[in-house]
Order: C-alpha cells, then structure tokens, then sequence
C-alpha cells in the first residue's frame, strides 16, 4: 500500500483492496460491494496475522506470571497501550485504559464516575443523535441516582443545534454525552467547542468517537474532552475490543468498578485495595491477542494516512449524495460530504428499507438497513428505519455507482 | 416496467406485491375487544394488531396498524383475510401453523393457508422471517388480550 503521511496524499485504493483477503469474496453469485463499514470494518491481512501471531508466538496470561511467555505478552499488551496513546495523542499510555468496546467504555463512565457525581436532581446532558450505546448507560444512571435526561436537539439539515446545546449547558449538566461522528447521518459534530463551552460550564465530557477515530484524525488533546470512547473493530481491529481514553486527572474523582483479578493490589477475606488505573478498571483476563492486532490496525490506519482517508471518503460521499439526488432519493443529514464522510442514510421513495437491502444484496452489495441504533434520531426525522451505505478506505467509486444501479433497480421492481 | 431480478421473484411474488399495494385490514373495527403492539427490534418496524369478537363468538374483524417492509404488510393483510371469520381457538391454530410453515416445519396438510402459500419463499432469507411472523405473534398476543378481558368482564359479573 501506499504508506505516506501528507495530508495530500491520494490512496491506492487497489493496493489496499489486496490487503483485505474478504473482499475477494463472491455473494449471491456477485462480486462483494461492502457497503456496511460503519457497522464493522473489514480487517487487512496485517490485522488477522497479528492476531493469528500473537496466539502462536507469545500467548500468555497477561501482568501475572513471571515466566518468558508471560513478560512478552505483557509487552506486547503494553506496547498496544501505547500505539493507541499515540494514534489519538494522549497525553500518557496510563490514560488508555482497554475495554470490550464502545459500549463497556461508556458504562464504565457512568458507573465509575457517574455513581459518585451525578446525584438526585442533577441534570445529564445528551443529544438527539447518540447512538444508543451514549443514550442508555445514561438512562440507567439517571434511574440509579434520581438525575434527569435533557438533550440537544438536532436541525433539520442533520447538525446539532449549537445555541440550544450553549443554552443547556447554561443549565450546568453534570455531564455532557455527545458524539462526535453520527453514525446514521455522518454528521461530525463541533466536539473542540462544545467540549470548551462544558469546561467552562463545571460540566464533564464522554465523547462517542467510534465512528470518529476510523475516519480522521482524532487529537484527544484538542478536542479537551474528558473521557473518548471508541471500539477497535470498526477501525480495522478485531471485534470484542475497544478503549477508554481518559484525561488522566479524572481517575482521582472515580471509583472502582468490575471487581477481579488483575485490578487488585491486595485483597483479604473480607476486603481489597485496588490497582492504579487504568489496571483498576482491567478486572479479568484481557483480550490481550486483540489489542496487539488492534495496534497493527493502528500502523495500517497511519501509514494510509486519516487525513488521505477522510478525503477518499469525502470524495465518494459526494460522488453518492449527487447520483442518489438524480434517482429521487431523500438523503437524510448535512448537504456539505466533507462534513459526513463516509456515511449516506436515506429513504427510497415506496420502497421499505428492508427491502432496498434485500434487493442490494441479491446483487453483492451489503447495505445496513434498520433504527441503527439511533430510534431517536429516526423520531426526530419522521422514519422508523433508513437505508445506510457506509464507505471505507478500500471503498471505490465503482461500487458506489453499482449502489446507484442496484437502487434505480430496487425502485422499478417495485413500481412494476 | 419489470426488471428481471429473478432471485427476488420466489420472495416478492407478484400476489406478495398486490397484498403490499393494497393491505387489507385497514378499515377500522366497530369495537376493540383485545389489542397489541408488535415491534420487531431489528428495523423498528411497529405493527398494531386489534381484533373484534362478533356475537357468533367469532372473529368479526381484524385491524393491522403500521408501517413495514413489502413482506410484512403482505403478511399482515393475509392474516387479516385468514383469521376473519374463525373462531379465536382457529384462529391460534392457522398463527401455529404459519408459524411452522415459515420455520421450516410442516404445517397440519387439513388447513388451507390461502394466500399464505405465496410467503413460503420467505424461508429462504432467514433474516427476513421475522419480518413475515412479526403481525403473526402480534396477533397471538392480541389473542391473549382478548381472553384476559374475557376473565376480567368474567369476574365482575
């Protein structure tokens, strides 16, 4: 592949495609057009031989044992902290702390931190466009302590409504749960701001950057967030993993949260004293194999270059955005591409998106069709279920037009 | 005009469509004597089911409430013609037989499913079963709604 870092750089898209043995895979007869990255990514060779190299090379319980296996496991573990760290430019490694993904990362806030500062009355801020995985961590806390939910609204042209968010803020929330990327309508949300804006109302940050550190560049520090959220498994890593990156300050004002090895110090019949984070919040057993095949994930994303992803993206979206407008075809969220690379949900004219999908996929192509995880955004647009096309760095401009023929196909068997 | 996609003619058959075009069971009921509301959590598809009990003790009428996917608003408008008319314990009878027939079971040979027959080519899109049983099991808990009211009214007088 093509490996540069300049912002310019264009990507060799057919390099990288021989880099992903799936994408050689014939469906219903068809070649495969993998239209569904948002929901998870392909994963390249690079990616599957560290997982295949780890089991057969250094597997070993992690920061137990003493033995040869052992340390180099640890290392490598280590070493995969630290490859995140620098992806996202934490300030140290301690800051990462691994999880089974997006999701466990987001609870591990609300229980940890939530449960000792969110109390009766308080307010917890979050926006109309979360995936449920920032929506109902937050809906159980607020049953647990007596907090009550406020949101952002979302504008009709698919952004966070900026002047209700300031004015919610003004409320003081004890915390504000936003995402950074929506994952149905790609919208990339003002995190820098509205993350300044909550500092400077006493308000704590989660951002939900799963769709958001596969697709760019995410510089934790400037974005001044207090917790990132993210999964590896739709950046090119392994599924069941993920991390939590914390501003490191925040570890003093949070408890501990699953109880097991590996986050102790020392621990008695009848109490325990618990390890430095992040260990403190590692109980069990990691999945240690997916986060050195997480980093190698890493060093694939970098050498292609987010930037150079981002605009690959941008460039199919608008290649979509305009053949979808010339079928008729309603496509929710921004009009501007570079301002939702990479995903395009829409509605086809008397056809259910069910059965868009059905018909895609009889010819190869793999769309996501459904709530997306996001029901309240679907209320807020007026649909129950969109049809959404998500494009990644091996994307090409031929599927996104074979997308185009499949639905102009779709609309006429249902209109015969 | 017809594009040939042929794979989808033995899921969309053309009775499938005609259903889908045009539901039946969409006027509304009289009276409401048991009621439910079916969600399939995989599309957020909602369908509402009503049913009234006509003084026959059968099925006078069958409302189907909702939007879905061609394969759901057929299915629901072919329940509405099967199950009008039958008694509630035929009614359950002909929801476990579909039920069978789209989990690749054998349904009872004695029942004639009607319409039903053109959704068997649903079993072959294993994830879009739910979306032909969905107005089904909704039924099924409309059912049970009835007999609950029937044992409430039961007790008061």
């Amino acid at each position: 592949m093509t490996a540069t870092s300049s912002a310019r750089a264009v990507l060799d898209v057919e390099a990288i495609r021989r880099d992903f043995p799936i994408l050689a895979t014939e469906a219903r007869g068809h070649p495969l057009v993998y239209l569904d990255s948002a929901a998870t990514s392909q994963k390249p060779r690079q990616v599957i031989d560290a997982l295949a190299g780890f089991y057969s090379t250094c597997n070993a319980n992690v920061h137990r044992s003493v033995h040869y296996l052992a340390e180099r496991a640890t290392t490598e573990y280590e070493a995969a902290r630290a490859r995140v760290q620098r992806f996202v430019n934490a300030k140290i490694p301690e800051c990462v702390v691994w999880t089974r993904g997006t999701t466990e990362a987001v609870n591990l806030v609300a229980n940890a931190w939530g449960d000792r500062h969110v109390g009766a009355g308080d307010t917890i801020l979050v926006t109309e466009m979360e995936h449920h995985s920032n929506l109902v961590p937050w809906h159980l806390l607020a049953k647990r302590r007596g907090a009550r939910i406020r949101s952002v609204p979302v504008t009709d042209d698919g952004d966070l409504d900026l002047d209700a968010a300031i004015a919610r803020l003004s409320e003081r929330p004890k915390v504000f749960a936003l995402t950074a990327k929506s994952n149905v309508l790609g919208t990339e949300t003002p995190v820098a701001e509205l993350c300044r804006r909550a500092r400077e109302a006493g308000c704590v940050t989660v951002v939900d950057a799963a769709q958001a550190v596969p697709h760019g560049p995410v510089d934790v520090q400037e974005l001044g967030c207090d917790f990132l959220a993210f999964s590896a498994h739709k950046a090119l890593g392994p599924m069941g993993t993920g991390c939590l990156v914390s501003r490191v300050e925040m570890y003093d004002r949070m408890g501990p949260w699953q109880g097991g090895g590996e986050m102790i110090r020392r621990v008695q019949i009848d109490e325990s004293t618990y390890a430095e984070p992040p260990l403190r919040y590692e109980a069990g057993t990691p999945a240690a194999a997916d986060a050195v095949a997480f980093a190698a994930a890493l060093d694939y994303l970098e050498a292609a270059g987010p930037a150079a992803i981002h605009e690959h993206e941008t460039r199919l979206t608008a290649l979509a955005m305009g053949l979808l407008r010339d079928l008729g075809i309603r496509v929710l969220g921004p009009s501007a591409p570079e301002r939702r690379a990479g995903i395009v949900s829409f509605e086809v004219p008397g056809v259910h998106p069910h059965d868009v999908a059905t018909l895609l996929d009889g010819r190869g192509i793999a769309v996501r069709a459904g709530h997306h995880c996001a029901q309240p955004l679907m209320r807020r647009f007026g649909v129950q279920a969109t049809v959404r096309a998500s494009f990644y760095l091996y994307t090409t401009e031929d599927e996104v037009r074979k997308l185009a023929d499949g639905l102009r196909a779709a609309m006429e068997y249902f209109r015969r | 005009m017809t594009v040939p996609e042929p794979a989808f003619d033995a899921l969309y058959r053309e009775l499938i469509l005609e259903h889908y075009r045009a539901p039946h069971g969409k006027e509304p009921l009289a009276r409401t004597d048991g009621k439910a509301e079916g969600m399939n959590p995989l599309c957020g598809d909602e369908v509402d089911v009503a049913v009234e009990i006509g003084d026959s003790g059968r099925i006078s009428g069958v409302l189907v409430d909702g939007r879905g996917c061609a394969i759901s608003v057929a299915s629901g408008s072919i329940l509405h013609d099967l199950v009008v008319g039958r008694t509630p314990a035929e009614a359950r009878r002909i929801l476990e037989a579909v039920k069978a027939t789209l989990q690749g079971g054998s349904p009872p040979t004695d029942l004639d499913l009607g319409d039903f027959e053109a959704l068997e080519g649903v079993r072959k899109f294993p994830v879009r079963v739910k979306c032909a049983l969905l107005p089904w099991t909704t039924l099924g808990e409309a059912l049970r709604d009835v007999e609950s009211r029937n044992g409430r009214s039961g007790g008061t007088t």
